[in-house]
């Protein structure tokens, strides 16, 4: 157990290094979220007039749970390229020949990817305020938005693993970004407040663990936040995590099998 | 280390492996079979052409695949039952560069001995000790994607034998390098072998590698072990020195097997395209009738030359197929200087 927990340590570090030596990934990583923040915010500003907007009077501090959640999605959604690019290579082989845990093998890189995650939150957020967004939920709120965020991390990330494994193509990781990622978005109510949206998209949302941490991370941010239903969607989020990740870890024999 | 009082490093018997064909097509069987073993502290060489099964075979006895049927054993380890302790003791350098590119070569020398346990004190100082072996402190904290083809795979060498492993695998280890680039891996391998206190599995589809660095071989073809020795067992089990005589065009093959075959002192004659191949005792007496029972028949020669036996010999001998018509990119002449 100790020796996968320093494997996994390891092996999370690999990566941020690569991370950090391409500056051009970290300025995209960066910019993105200031993007979607304040296209979306001007584009949807006025929803707040509809009658029966039930998310307060101000959009962007509507949004910006919205936003967090948005880039923690398509970011881990992505979050099995690295591996793609190590079975191409025989970087993969050769850390399956070591007595390198398997799930310290899929945890680092979901590690990794909740660290993009909490880079880009805090982005978003500092964009938001100098934007005039103010949220009441202060310093237990925004660990609350960064925990839902990280949880939404790595179900994606551990399902792109999973994925990557057994496909061990890129193309299938763009399938899931844009067959799954995008209307897991809309059927939420990340950008819209789903009471104004059709009775079924409402149902749908309610089976949709982006809508939970969408929920969760909103939710944390008032000023009275109702902390049973955040509790509720972040422990459904967290079982959600352990189910991706033992997923991912058994993706490893299906490509042990294939080689 | 617990060794088993077998002195046999890798064992691997009846391997059998196939992998489903592509969509409608019958399965492909990689493996038919495969029996060998490597006693301790040696080079054992699998040399074949691509698609023989030697990667297949790497693979299982290095646990990342598992065998369909058969068993194999590493350092008197079963394969099948602790692969986990197998992957303590073993070193593995896929067909594939095994470094990553966004990586300093340090780095990945250090991240693959901690992940085999190592210390970050003890790893530091191995990987520190294979920077300077392989000539490569230089370059020590440079990216591996700025590396060139030699430096990158003399690290992904390194990196197998940061844990000091008990069998170290290459799989085709200088595939894909210069000449030059080639001569300096076969050094280092070599020097290597003599400095590690390990056994080396070994592929390669050439000829001359496995000549120059393997103890034992195994030559494998089509899933088959067809014949394994040392390389001058192989070469002496041929029985003396290879003759060629390559006819002038319009020349009657068929007649000039005819007159061949009955020349004395010369046996095992064969046709290779437009050349005969046949094996005497010393070639250069034989070469002599060999030309004169031609000119009586009236057939006319473009060329005629002697060679010392080699491995392409033993290839060609056991497989029926010379070993450059099978896809290695070996010239028949670089054979004659064993």
């Amino acid at each position: 157990m100790i020796t996968a927990l320093n494997q996994t340590g390891l092996l999370t570090g690999r990566q941020l290094r690569a991370f950090l030596r391409m500056p051009s990934y970290l300025v995209i990583n960066l910019i993105q979220p200031i993007i979607w923040l304040l296209l979306f915010g001007a584009l949807f500003k006025s929803v707040v007039d509809i009658p029966g907007f039930s998310g307060g009077s101000n959009y962007l501090e509507f949004l910006t749970p919205g936003i967090v959640m948005m880039m923690a999605l398509f970011g881990s959604a992505w979050a099995g390229t690295s591996y793609i690019q190590d079975m191409d290579r025989g970087v993969m082989d050769r850390f399956l020949t070591s007595p390198t845990s398997r799930g310290g093998l899929i945890v680092a890189n979901m590690l990794y990817q909740a660290v993009l995650t909490v880079i880009q939150t805090l982005v978003v957020l500092g964009v938001a305020w100098l934007a005039g967004a103010r949220f009441g939920g202060g310093i237990v709120g925004l660990l609350v938005l960064l925990l839902s965020a990280m949880l939404l991390t790595f179900v994606f990330a551990g399902l792109s693993n999973a994925i990557a494994l057994l496909a061990r193509q890129q193309t299938a990781l763009i399938a899931i970004s844009q067959v799954l990622a995008f209307p897991l978005m809309f059927l939420s109510s990340a950008i819209m407040d789903t009471k104004l949206s059709p009775k079924w998209v409402q149902d749908v949302a309610l089976y949709n663990p982006f809508e939970w941490s969408v929920i969760a991370g909103r939710d944390a941010l008032q000023s009275s936040p109702d902390w049973a239903t955040i509790w509720a969607h972040l422990g459904l989020l967290a079982a959600l995590v352990v189910v991706m990740t033992w997923l991912a870890t058994r993706a490893f024999r299906a490509y042990q099998r294939s080689v | 280390m617990a060794q088993p009082s077998s002195s046999l490093a890798i064992e691997a018997s009846e391997l059998r492996k196939s992998y489903p064909g592509a969509r409608g097509n019958p399965r492909i069987q990689a493996l038919d079979s495969v029996s060998f073993a490597a006693p301790a502290g040696t080079i054992f060489g699998l040399l074949g052409p691509n698609g023989a099964g030697k990667s297949t075979s790497v693979k299982i006895l290095s646990t990342l695949s598992r065998p369909d049927s058969g068993g194999a054993t590493i350092a008197g380890i079963d394969v099948l039952r602790h692969p986990d302790r197998v992957r303590k003791n073993i070193g593995f350098v896929a067909q594939k560069a095994v470094a990553d590119p966004m990586d300093t070569g340090r780095e990945n020398l250090v991240l693959a001995g901690r992940l085999q346990g190592m210390t970050a004190r003890s790893a530091k100082a191995r990987a520190a000790d294979l920077l300077g072996r392989f000539a490569l402190a230089d370059a020590a904290d440079r990216l591996v994607k700025t590396y060139s083809g030699g430096m990158a795979r003399k690290l992904d060498v390194a990196i197998g034998l940061m844990n000091h492993p008990q069998v170290l695998f290459l799989d085709e280890p200088t595939t894909g390098l210069d000449p030059e680039a080639r001569a300096g891996m076969w050094a280092e391998l070599e020097t290597m072998s003599r400095a590690e206190q390990m056994t080396v599995l070994l592929t390669t589809h050439y000829l001359e590698e496995a000549d120059r660095l393997a103890n034992n071989l195994a030559i494998v073809d089509h899933g088959r072990i067809v014949v394994t020795g040392t390389p001058d067992e192989l070469k002496n089990g041929l029985h003396g020195d290879a003759v060629f005589v390559e006819l002038a065009p319009d020349t009657d093959l068929q007649a000039a097997l005819g007159v061949l075959s009955r020349v004395d002192g010369l046996a095992e004659v064969i046709v290779d395209g437009r050349t005969l191949r046949g094996r005497a005792a010393v070639g250069a007496t034989a070469l002599p009738r060999v030309l004169g029972a031609l000119d009586d028949a009236s057939l006319r020669v473009a060329s005629a030359t002697v060679a010392r036996p080699s491995l392409d010999d033993v290839y060609l001998k056991h497989t029926g197929h010379a070993f450059a018509v099978a896809g290695a990119p070996t010239a028949v002449e670089s054979e004659s200087a064993s």
